[in-house]
């Protein structure tokens, strides 16, 4: 931190007008940045290379997928949003399945909740072991150590991938998930190759962890960097792992169950210092639980049918009555809601109305409050360790 | 004018020499980081892939020229020129053996540390003539940590001074095989002061995790940016140079040179074991550390290195008064 | 051609004459690897289109890029101006302290704590710090 620029951002619009002052740099940080995780911009007013002021852009990935929800029937709109948070697209599918599920009122089967409640937990597993290797990356570089912290979290991401692609037969769009239940149950011996994995990757951990937040430079470069207190995450509804390193113990798992979470009991993982070293340290920290909360759930997983009710043929089968619903999980990035409202009637098989709220948007919102005061190296560690996926920021 | 046509004879061998075996050297590091990430690394061009520096090298050569709009031509163009220049001229005084050297100055010292120095300016000449931003911080930085580093650099090499009582690199090497090598004969500050002098080498040749200059998660590509084709190429071959030459010099100054253990003619091998040694070493920092961060660079040299060395100095200065003497 | 030039009765001159050479020599392969790209590279059809523009993530540059920095970072390039006269001093000192006595390494010990009060003023100061 420096002391000459404390402070949030506040008068967004004089900014733009400080391009002209000698002493300071308009620095454009992104769309086409290598740490910027995707397509994002940060208009930077740099003193020297200190942050003044921080501008966030995004949108640079905008794909209309929420208007394309409206136009597509409720069992065809699953795949469309396999693509928002990219790195997590069973969580994607499940928001939104349930969702449909409360509009629709239909009940899942236990087999099926459990079996979201696995995938979901792996998913969290890939997902957080994808940004313990990008944050590396962003902190050593695609030319240093990063790049191989980088390349051993990928390879035990695609473990994972595997045994997704085991169940349902692909690596990204699953499309696993229909309303009322599964469409792949999962096959014999499945259990097996996970314990498999998951060992695996338990026994890597200390390694990673040693590489990367045991690291003395690690801990150098994100101790009391882009503290987010405990006023700001509630203020600006961060939610997920940024909102329990601000010191704030919530987790839709705990605190609202879905899926089989009531029976499965969550450990919240929390820490109070709400910087970038927090919020490493709790990511780290629900790797574990995650891990934990897979075996157990595939020990208690009950038997049983996957779908509710009678198999489906016609998408246009379903079909809703005027209403509304909303349905928040946590995914490795936070809380990810879907509002669905229908129409009723005769547009009675789409939604009229898909809203997502995507937790990565909102963890973007305190970039403008947390980068002035930071160098430039800094910012892409802050960037980092906010784990944005563009995909969803923009849809 | 024997002395002109010496340099250019020796000059022409060594320099050959020193090209072809940075340009393994890039390869061995290729080869070095994939077994670290478990990857296979360059494996297509050539036995091994031995052949892909020549494969870069004909790349490059055929790759379009392009100023930024706003860019110095003169300053864009002398920038990558002189990298190269300074960074293989350091080697004229380096002793690969008693006879194979270019220049046996008696300051040979002097003239490590005075390029070593100069190549701060062809650094910041890139940084500020391409009109880019990320440029120009790079440029920026590159100037601060070349100079901070400098600091501890020249002090540690002073310390090696002191021990041996010469400024001439052979000398010191005569020193070491009369003495013990300097890395290990004062048990303790011999080996500080070696590990300060190839730390600040390291800095001043930008590699992790000193590579703030060029930090590509941050600046994209530092100095580097805008250069394209083979001016990117002389920058780029200019600092494995830069580490090489260094990896060379560490080796003269403190790990004796080319003594060793037992000798086969003038002991030019010795040499280049320890200097591949070092240079592959230097990569195996850079691929498994994390990077600092720049003011926390600053303040490792300004607040810790650099009274460390003031010590060793004294420390080397009592030692030689009283044991040596 | 046989042997060191310094330690076998050649001049220091002639070694100079040598580093002169050497140097001509790397800025010969310099230049050389600068003019056969000038020979083989491609030409762009088009020059000075969209390309050419400064690299900012594909945005338009905003504001000046040289821009006035601020003058601490200026206080580096003193301290290392300091420092390295120091050592400057200390290079001759170091080559003859054999022949000083201890009068040599008192009066060393002085300037050098001269110094490093100075250094700890800076300190304080918090003058070292970059950024």
């Amino acid at each position: 931190m420096n002391a000459r620029h404390p402070g949030p951002t506040t008068d967004r619009y004089r900014l733009e007008q400080m391009d002209a002052d000698a002493d300071l740099m308009v620095l454009n940080f992104g769309p086409q940045h290598p740490s910027t995780h995707g397509v994002f911009r940060i208009k930077l007013i740099l003193d020297g290379e200190v942050v003044v002021r921080a501008i966030p852009y995004a949108g640079y990935l905008h794909r209309g997928v929420e208007k394309l929800l409206e136009k597509l029937t409720f069992a065809q709109g699953v795949p469309i949003v396999d693509k928002n948070d990219y790195v997590s697209p069973m969580t994607n599918e499940q928001a939104l399945v349930m969702a449909f599920e409360k509009l629709l009122k239909i009940e899942v089967p236990r087999r099926a909740r459990w079996m979201r409640t696995i995938f979901a937990e792996l998913q969290r597993v890939a997902s957080h072991m994808l940004w313990l290797g990008t944050f590396a990356l962003d902190m050593g570089g695609a030319l240093g150590g990063g790049s191989g912290v980088f390349i051993y979290t990928f390879r035990e991401r695609d473990y994972i991938l595997d045994l997704f692609e085991m169940v349902t037969g692909g690596r990204f769009h699953y499309n696993t998930h229909t309303i009322g239940g599964n469409r792949h149950d999962i096959p014999a011996g499945w259990d097996r190759e996970v314990f498999k994995v998951l060992d695996l990757i338990e026994s890597r951990l200390p390694e990673y962890e040693a590489m990367s937040s045991n690291n003395a430079i690690f801990v150098a470069r994100t101790k009391g960097v882009g503290v987010i207190d405990k006023d700001l995450a509630l203020g600006l509804g961060l939610t997920g792992p940024i909102l329990r390193a601000s010191g704030v113990p919530f987790d839709l798992r705990r605190d609202a169950p879905y899926h089989a979470y009531d029976e499965l009991k969550v450990n919240v993982a929390t820490a109070t210092a709400g910087d970038c070293q927090a919020r490493a340290q709790v990511r780290v920290a629900e790797l574990r639980e995650s891990i934990r909360l897979v075996r157990d759930g595939l020990a208690g997983l009950p038997a049983g049918g996957i779908n509710g009710g009678k198999p489906i043929k016609m998408p246009q089968q379903f079909k809703a009555m005027a209403g509304q619903a909303y349905v928040g999980i946590d995914t490795p990035r936070g809380e990810l809601g879907t509002f669905v409202v229908a129409g009723g009637g005769d547009k009675g098989t789409a939604p009229y109305r898909c809203k997502i709220r995507a937790p990565s948007l909102h963890a973007l919102s305190a970039l403008p409050w947390i980068l002035p005061g930071h160098t430039v190296s800094d910012v892409v560690v802050i960037l980092g360790s906010l784990d944005p996926i563009m995909g969803e920021v923009d849809r | 004018m024997q002395g002109l046509l010496r340099g250019l004879v020796y000059g022409g061998l060594i320099i050959t020499v020193l090209m072809t075996a940075t340009a393994w050297g890039m390869w061995l590091e290729r080869k070095l980081a994939a077994r670290m990430q478990s990857r296979i690394g360059p494996n297509v061009v050539g036995k091994f892939g031995l052949l892909q520096p020549v494969a870069d090298l004909m790349k490059l050569l055929q790759k379009e020229e392009i100023y930024p709009i706003g860019a110095d031509r003169l300053l864009f163009d002398l920038a990558p020129f002189l990298v190269t220049t300074f960074a293989i001229a350091t080697a004229a005084v380096v002793p690969f053996s008693a006879d194979a050297v270019g220049a046996d100055l008696d300051v040979g010292i002097l003239w490590v540390l005075a390029l070593g120095g100069l190549m701060v300016i062809p650094v910041w000449m890139a940084g500020w003539a391409s009109n880019n931003k990320f440029a120009l911080i790079g440029g920026m930085r590159a100037v601060a940590q070349s100079i901070s580093y400098g600091v501890p650099l020249v002090l540690t090499s002073l310390v090696a001074v002191v021990f041996t009582g010469t400024m001439s690199l052979s000398g010191m090497v005569k020193f070491q095989i009369a003495h013990g090598w300097l890395a290990l004969w004062p048990p303790g500050p011999g080996v500080i002061a070696f590990l300060l002098f190839y730390m600040a080498l390291l800095a001043e040749s930008n590699r992790i995790p000193f590579d703030i200059p060029e930090a590509e998660s941050e600046l994209v590509a530092g100095i580097t940016t805008e250069y394209t084709g083979m001016k990117f190429g002389l920058l780029y071959v200019g600092e494995y140079v830069h580490t090489m030459v260094g990896s060379a010099i560490a080796a003269v100054i403190f790990l004796g040179g080319w003594d060793g253990p037992f000798h086969i003619a003038s002991g030019l091998h010795w040499m280049v074991i320890k200097t591949v040694a070092l240079f592959a070493s230097v990569y195996w920092v850079r691929w498994s550390l994390l990077r600092f961060r720049s003011d926390q660079l600053m303040r490792l040299c300004w607040v810790y290195l650099v009274p460390l060395s003031v010590g060793l100095v004294i420390f080397a200065a009592l030692w030689r008064h009283f044991v040596l003497s | 051609m046989d042997g060191n030039l310094a330690s076998s009765g050649g001049t220091q001159a002639q070694a100079w004459m040598a580093a002169v050479g050497f140097v001509l020599f790397s800025m010969v392969i310099a230049a050389t690897m600068l003019g056969a790209a000038k020979l083989f590279a491609v030409r762009s059809k088009n020059p000075g289109s969209l390309r050419d523009r400064p690299y900012e993530c594909g945005e338009e540059p905003v504001g000046e890029t040289h821009i006035q920095f601020h003058p601490r970072y200026y206080v580096v390039a003193l301290f290392f101006v300091l420092f390295d006269v120091e050592a400057a001093f200390l290079f001759p000192w170091a080559l003859v302290l054999s022949k000083l006595g201890v009068a040599g390494l008192v009066l060393m010990a002085v300037f050098m704590a001269v110094l490093m009060l100075g250094w700890l003023y800076a300190l304080k100061k918090e003058a070292l710090r970059w950024q």
